[in-house]
């Protein structure tokens, strides 16, 4: 215990009194935050994005406008919540031959408006609903917290263990009695506690400001962000066992990380997108812990809503460590 | 005295190189014992096949008269010829770290006084010259009391001052009666700071001993030394005993008086005349016919 303890200081201290990597990990999120929320704040969306539960039949007119775009749910609740938070306009239930609109929506009346105008629209019924507005910042903090996490944990822990492999640190750690096991365990450890800490400050800082929406606990999301790191630091081990090349391992590390930027939804929803990218963005750690996030903090999703996500950081988890520990070596 | 450590037919081979080819030696406790040779020797090679670093294509190494286990680490001290310590924590803060790996500890007021690091303790590891960061390694390597102390190279690349402050740090350690095992290709160093000798060259062991007994062994006078000039007219009579070097040639002589005589009967100018006894470099060039530093 004492070497682990002593091996977790040393890196924290590294990583501590470099003020310039410091900053930047504090800085980069809070940048990122800040930057989208002010891009995408001003002006609605052009598009009415309308969601759709149940069987068709024969396609509405309506939805072939060019300026409305249809999401398919497969839960009627999920759609619902996403009009109740002004995530999408409208929602048209062709099991019961209702549509639901928020009653504060704005965008959600005037869809509702083209919508009457139709002809097919007198087949259907229409439900208020009611409930706060989610802004695009609220959606996107899990992203932005999430995408610095992974740069963080994968970049931080799996680099940082090249360079000391290229430049003998792990070599002179190895003529001494500690066990590969405990320095892994302790670069984890200290790459846990850090990033939690960088992710806790850059949280509470743009939420004095911006004032997040959290209809959930914030055990909830502390737990499945300890989960998130856990598994992406453990993702950057399988990567640092036994690479020795720093530019190697940038490259294959990059590798992962770009997809994961794209296709996990941190930017974007991935609703419309087709059903195999949304299938394949599954095996991507970042996807499960912005879904459960949002899931957390904007639908107040309690652990059973999110145990997919939970079930599959800790599988995720288990296998990269154990990779890690049996690919890995000093030199 | 018992030996501690023993390397019984260690080899190691690289692909199409032979690193390290069957040697065996043994290491008396309390000695320091210099492995010498030039670059591409061997050495390092071997010294961490010894420290259970590279493991060896065959043969094996003895500690305490048994196979290297997993107490070894804790009963040895390791330097090795090239390494980075983690950036942006100080000497103090380094060798905290490194005495909380070991259970037995050393008291760290007593590693500071013997490697001169009073004055350096707050510094960053990323500040230190090249005489400090070896004096914070030999420091590194006493922090758990070791019984053997590996040091491979710990003075290539220091300025002559450093190395000498070094020598003395190393003697202090001999003091303590530690077994040293010293690896270098400065003949100097091994001649003031080693009791045993082992040459190594193209991965064999071509001579071992204490470096005094090796040299009247192979040496039974001493050599007289002349710049060389084009103009530079020997008398014959030296015959064979004459070598050339780069830019002086050597005179082997078994009595300076009646050599000397013999320059002077014969008119030549003795400017830029030196004298030196045989030394371990001349040993090498000797055994091998090259010099150690080509």
């Amino acid at each position: 215990m004492q070497r682990f303890l002593a091996l977790v200081h040393a890196r924290n201290m590294e990583f501590v009194r470099d003020r310039g990597n410091l900053l930047w990990n504090l800085l980069f999120p809070i940048f990122l935050v800040f930057g989208f929320s002010f891009a995408f704040s001003g002006g609605e969306n052009e598009l009415f994005r309308v969601g759709i539960y149940g069987d068709q039949g024969s396609r509405l007119s309506f939805l072939e406008e060019p300026y409305v775009k249809t999401v398919n749910y497969e839960k009627l609740s999920l759609a619902l919540n996403k009009v109740s938070h002004h995530q999408i306009d409208m929602v048209i239930n062709f099991e019961t031959n209702e549509y639901f609109i928020n009653e504060s929506s704005t965008n959600g009346s005037v869809a509702e408006r083209i919508f009457l105008a139709s002809e097919e629209s007198t087949d259907f019924e229409h439900r208020f609903l009611s409930g706060k507005p989610i802004r695009y910042v609220d959606w996107f903090v899990p992203g932005a917290i999430g995408a610095n996490m992974m740069f963080s944990c994968i970049f931080g822990a799996g680099w940082i263990i090249v360079r000391y492999r290229r430049n003998g640190v792990l070599k002179r750690l190895k003529a001494t009695p500690v066990h590969a096991f405990e320095f892994v365990a302790a670069q984890l450890a200290s790459r846990l506690s850090l990033v939690l800490f960088v992710s806790a400050i850059v949280y509470a800082g743009t939420n004095l400001f911006l004032k997040f929406v959290m209809e959930g606990s914030y055990l909830n999301l502390l737990l499945i962000t300890i989960l998130a790191i856990v598994c992406m630091i453990s993702l950057g081990l399988v990567f640092a066992s036994r690479i020795k090349s720093e530019e190697l391992a940038g490259g294959l590390m990059n590798i992962v990380i770009w997809p994961m930027m794209a296709f996990s939804g941190v930017f974007f929803s991935l609703e419309g997108a087709p059903v195999a990218l949304q299938k394949a963005s599954r095996i991507f750690p970042l996807t499960h812990y912005i879904e459960a996030g949002r899931a957390i903090m904007l639908d107040g999703a309690r652990l059973a809503d999110i145990s997919t996500n939970l079930i599959a950081l800790v599988g995720m988890s288990a296998l990269f460590l154990l990779m890690s520990s049996l690919f890995f070596r000093w030199e | 005295m018992a030996s501690i450590l023993l390397v019984e037919d260690l080899t190691k081979r690289y692909k199409n190189v032979l690193a390290v080819d069957n040697i065996s030696f043994e290491i008396e406790e309390g000695l320091c014992f210099g492995l010498l040779g030039p670059n591409g020797a061997g050495k390092t090679t071997t010294v961490e096949m010894m420290e259970g670093i590279l493991k060896p294509s065959s043969g094996r190494t003895f500690f305490q008269g048994k196979p290297i286990g997993s107490h070894f680490y804790e009963r040895v001290g390791i330097q090795f010829q090239s390494t980075a310590l983690q950036d942006f924590i100080t000497v103090e803060e380094t060798l905290k770290l490194f005495s909380a790996l070991y259970e037995i500890k050393r008291d760290m007021a007593e590693i500071v006084e013997i490697c001169n690091l009073q004055d350096i303790l707050k510094r960053d590891n990323r500040k230190l010259s090249g005489g400090q960061r070896q004096r914070l390694l030999l420091g590194l390597a006493l922090v758990n009391d070791p019984v053997v102390v590996f040091l491979d190279e710990p003075t290539t690349g220091l300025d002559p001052q450093a190395r000498r402050n070094f020598w003395a740090l190393v003697e202090k350690i001999k003091g303590e009666g530690k077994t040293i095992l010293l690896t270098t290709h400065y003949m100097e160093e091994a001649e003031i700071l080693c009791e045993e000798v082992a040459i190594m060259d193209q991965g064999r062991i071509i001579a071992r001993d204490a470096p005094k007994k090796l040299l009247s062994e192979n040496f039974d006078g001493i050599f007289v030394r002349l710049p060389w000039s084009e103009n530079l007219e020997l008398p014959e009579s030296l015959g064979e005993n004459v070598s050339r070097g780069k830019d002086y040639i050597e005179i082997h002589s078994r009595d300076v008086d009646d050599t000397l005589h013999h320059l002077i009967h014969n008119g030549m100018h003795l400017d830029g005349l030196s004298i030196h006894s045989p030394n371990l470099e001349d040993l090498f060039l000797k055994l091998t016919g090259s010099s150690l530093r080509s």
